[in-house]
């Protein structure tokens, strides 16, 4: 290593590492593979070395070492699993079980708790303490939080996370030795901060836990699927976590690029909306006779009917910023085939952003959308008020053709679209407009499709489907794709990642993407987005 | 002079002025000679002072006997940063009653001491952090202080020097682990006292984030004497490893108990008999903690071949800490005691460290369970494993010291543990 004086090698449990310089020892003993028990070490937090589990052997070292704050050097001989390593993890994990109340069974933590998961692998058969436990209690610490007591391990993440990330320090240690205790400060609690359900994600054991969340579900009943939170334009990495066909709870994934590990409050409790019944289920048919449900194949030819019916009349679009770029660019596709015209969207604008100051490249944006980026790289354009509403005056009256994607026009007039030649709305709900569509079509929202945003950045990241699609709901890109294909004689996409690629033939700024570039971190568009000023 | 008692055997040069009210003054002080030794130590400069402590191999009195000079030696020799001196007058080990003394009685003793260390560690600020329970103490110490300032002898220009040294007075609020160095500079920025996880260490990255050195109070006002009559003349008591003369904290089961300023090396039996008269009526000894309750109990038989240096006690199996001899004779209810000392370990653990928040608890109840008569023989394997967990395992040691006298207390004294668990008897009725 002397040509490379950057890196050191040292070996972890007799396994050659090199790392950069500088490196601890539980982040080397990661790149080979190792999880060094740890609880307050976190990789978004600072390391005060306290839980005293991460103790590893370090051969000429006098006594165990902390492996999160003690640097590896070159050389070194690391044993994470010798008998005295283990020794020591016994034992510390014994000393948090003197206290503990041992309540899995009706802890929301169990199942995905840290000190369950390395007593039972590491700790010893029998707890040895027969002393009276000391107990705390609940507290509800405002907000989404409720606290255990009695389950703490004492790592303080969440004073730390208040303090250094969300730098708005409403937690604190009182008291010490064993009788201290995470408490807040008087009555003040966490109601009125906006990230603080970070602290129950990195809350290690079941002492912090989400109210919305409490009793709902065990961990090990809850399907995860990796997803982008759909609540703003800042596009963080979440996941869907879903049992009996329903998003229980939303959590944040890792992606040091857009959100670190956190979200913010506002996104992690506005998912409920996926949950909604009332779904359109068939495509819906206005003849004189009446409105009549039917299967794809009928209501795609009725409508490829209707459309060379309706040819040469104008066409005024309306689009969603909640669609994925695949829907959109499939709508522009076909809006483009009836003979072109403009695409508007209307989104919701918040007052202000509401930055985390200790990770400030992370914030729950103005724009409360998760593709608004992509509708305007695609070539729409905005509208309407900044709650979302109206703007919609030019397309309310038109009397050639009116296409709309995934709006659900709640807030226009009941004849919205009256006057139209023909009217399609694809959507996943109905409205009072959509009874005067010639075509309603049920489409999936993207927590049951595959698909990708464009974040505010300009930065394309991919979802995949959670929860299944309510009876013939389909992507939108899906139907749109036949009903072209059908219409010119082309071929439809087949997959989500076809109807992504298509998209660069049209749009430069996706020229050449494939979900290949975008792995699990996503990739920037090709072209610097402008940051529109706020 | 009245002071509680005096034993012909002691070599009294920092408690020489113990007993003796009018040394509280500066005027008497400097009558005596007081402040010469910061007038030279600006004379020789900082390298020469440092130079002069190596020399006199001082070690330091807090505790752990490391050498002085050594430790100022690591302060950067041209100072980019501001250097902080903090003085440890936390004194809190059980057992230990020397730095309030020498506060009381000598407090400009202290204070020239404070200066010319600040002064060879480039340190343009002293902190002297004050015990909280130490309200005479600090009030003493502050109307000295202010008498020195007024004087000349501390804040700019001192004595025409040119030199700026400020000295505060910071008074904690009563917590034994502000007591430990980097606990102390916690508590000293106004953070919860716990100790910082060490590197970096003090001398880079210590209170307000700048190079510091923590110094007992009975190590600084031992300086002033090494300055004046210089490093050989220190050296002159004491053994060759450890040099000097030390205040010994006498307690318990003695006649005369005190402080009494001895050269190293002392041997334990003389300062039990002969300085201290001695153990009380018709009474046989027991046991000796020596240096504070951090440290292993040592039984009779270790006593009577114990010196009093850092050497001598750990030979004899425990070790000299602050050479605060607790005495005990046979009356005392071993199991009681160590108990007593582990509830103080328990309710004085900042919490930060699992083996110590949870150990020390926990052992408080095993020990209060055998001492109702309600243990069990396999409890002391369990203490002795819990003991073996929180050794070397912590940020500080603390839980070291707690885990020390009952891993000593049931090596020794394992008949008493036994007693109590099979008959539910008790030795003793301390």
């Amino acid at each position: 290593m002397a040509d490379n004086p950057t890196t050191i090698t040292l070996t972890i449990d007799g396994q050659e590492v090199t790392v950069a310089k500088g490196t601890t020892i539980l982040r080397a003993a990661k790149q080979a593979g190792k999880d060094v028990p740890h609880y307050c070490y976190h990789d978004g937090l600072s390391s005060p070395a306290m839980c005293r589990l991460c103790l590893v052997e370090v051969e000429g070292a006098p006594k165990p070492m902390p492996a999160c704050v003690t640097q590896a050097t070159d050389g070194q001989v690391v044993h994470t699993e010798s008998e005295q390593a283990l020794d020591f993890r016994r034992g510390v994990l014994e000393f948090y079980l003197v206290n503990h109340p041992l309540d899995c069974p009706i802890c929301d933590q169990s199942g995905e708790c840290k000190l369950q998961d390395y007593v039972h692998e590491e700790g010893r058969k029998h707890g040895r303490s027969r002393e009276p436990k000391r107990i705390f209690g609940r507290d509800d610490f405002g907000g989404d939080v409720l606290f255990y007591g009695d389950r703490c391990v004492m790592c303080t993440r969440c004073v730390r996370f208040m303090t250094e990330v969300e730098r708005d320090a409403r937690l604190t240690v009182v008291e010490r030795g064993n009788r201290s205790v995470i408490d807040t400060f008087f009555e003040e609690g966490l109601e009125g901060t906006h990230w603080h359900g970070n602290i129950v994600d990195i809350c290690p054991v079941g002492a912090l836990v989400s109210k919305d969340f409490l009793y709902k579900a065990r961990a090990w009943d809850l399907e995860h699927t990796d997803s982008i939170c759909p609540s703003c334009s800042q596009g963080c990495n979440i996941s869907l976590h879903v049992r009996d066909n329903l998003v229980q709870r939303l959590k944040p994934r890792d992606n040091l690029e857009v959100n670190g590990f956190w979200m913010c409050d506002h996104g992690r409790l506005n998912y409920e909306w996926l949950n909604r019944g009332d779904r359109l289920e068939a495509p819906l048919v206005r003849s004189e006779s009446g409105v009549r449900a039917m299967g794809w194949r009928e209501a795609l030819a009725a409508f490829l009917e209707a459309a060379a019916g309706a040819a040469g009349n104008a066409v005024r679009a309306v689009a969603s910023p909640r669609a994925s770029n695949e829907d959109l660019g499939a709508f522009r596709a076909l809006v483009e085939s009836l003979g072109g015209g403009d695409i508007v969207y209307r989104m919701s604008r918040a007052a202000d952003e509401v930055v985390l100051k200790g990770f400030p490249s992370l914030a729950r944006r103005r724009d409360l959308a998760p593709n608004g980026r992509g509708a305007e790289l695609l070539g729409m354009l905005r509208v309407g008020s900044d709650e979302g509403t109206g703007g919609l005056e030019d397309v309310a009256d038109h009397d050639g053709i009116v296409l709309v994607l995934g709006d659900a026009l709640d807030d226009q007039a009941p004849d919205f679209g009256s006057s139209a030649a023909l009217f399609v709305h694809l959507a996943t709900h109905a409205s009072a407009a959509s009874a005067n569509a010639h075509f309603v079509l049920p489409i999936t929202s993207f927590a049951e499709q595959e698909g990708s945003f464009t974040n505010l950045n300009g930065r394309v990241q991919r979802f995949w489907p959670g929860i299944r699609a309510p009876g013939a709901a389909r992507p939108a890109w899906f139907v749109i794709g036949v009903t072209l294909a059908e219409r010119t004689g082309s071929t439809a996409p087949r997959s989500a990642a076809e109807s992504f690629a298509s998209l660069g033939s049209s749009f430069p700024p996706f020229a050449g993407m494939s979900y290949d570039d975008l792995g699990t971190g996503g990739a920037l568009v090709n072209q610097p987005v402008s940051l529109s000023g706020d | 002079m009245a002071y509680p008692y005096v034993s012909d055997r002691e070599v009294r040069v920092i408690s020489r002025h113990f007993g003796d009210p009018a040394a509280r003054r500066l005027d008497t002080y400097v009558e005596r000679g007081g402040y010469q030794a910061l007038r030279k130590a600006f004379e020789l400069g900082p390298d020469a002072v440092i130079d002069e402590v190596k020399a006199s191999g001082l070690r330091g009195r807090g505790g752990a006997g490391f050498p002085t000079g050594v430790k100022w030696s690591f302060m950067p020799k041209q100072p980019t940063r501001p250097h902080y001196l903090l003085c440890n007058a936390d004194e809190s080990e059980p057992g230990t009653f020397k730095d309030r003394e020498l506060i009381r009685w000598d407090p400009h003793q202290l204070l020239e001491g404070v200066l010319i260390s600040a002064f060879a560690i480039r340190a343009g600020h002293a902190y002297i952090y004050c015990r909280g329970e130490f309200f005479e103490t600090t009030q003493v110490l502050a109307r000295a202080l202010e008498d020195a300032y007024a004087g000349g002898y501390a804040g700019r220009d001192i004595l025409g020097s040119g030199f700026d040294i400020d000295v505060t007075i910071h008074v904690g609020a009563g917590a034994y682990i502000c007591g430990e160095e980097t606990g102390l500079m916690n508590s000293l920025e106004g953070q919860r006292g716990q100790p910082r996880v060490k590197p970096p260490f003090p001398a880079a990255v210590g209170a307000f984030g700048m190079p510091s050195t923590v110094n007992n109070v009975e190590t600084l006002a031992t300086v002033p004497h090494i300055v004046t009559h210089g490093g050989a003349w220190y050296r002159g008591y004491g053994t060759e490893k450890s040099p000097g003369t030390k205040l010994f904290c006498v307690s318990g089961h003695v006649n005369r108990p005190g402080n009494y300023e001895l050269p190293l090396g002392f041997p334990m039996m003389d300062l039990i008999e002969d300085v201290c008269g001695g153990i009380r009526d018709g009474h046989a000894l027991k046991a000796v903690i020596p240096g504070g309750s951090s440290v292993p109990l040592l039984n009779a038989e270790e006593c009577s071949r114990c010196t009093l240096d850092y050497e001598g006690v750990v030979a004899a199996g425990s070790m000299l800490g602050c050479a605060s001899v607790i005495v005990m004779d046979e009356t005392t209810d071993i199991v009681k005691q160590v108990r007593r000392m582990v509830q103080f370990y328990a309710h004085e653990s900042c919490g930060q460290c699992t083996p110590c928040r949870e150990g020390t608890a926990w052992m408080t109840k095993v020990l209060r369970r055998i001492e109702d008569g309600r243990g069990t023989e396999e409890d002391l394997d369990t203490l002795l494993d819990m003991s073996h967990q929180m050794t070397g395992t912590t940020i500080c040691v603390l839980s070291d010291s707690a885990a020390a006298p009952v891993v000593s207390s049931i090596h020794k004294f394992k008949d008493e543990y036994l007693a109590l668990i099979r008959r539910g008897e008790r030795v003793g009725v301390a």
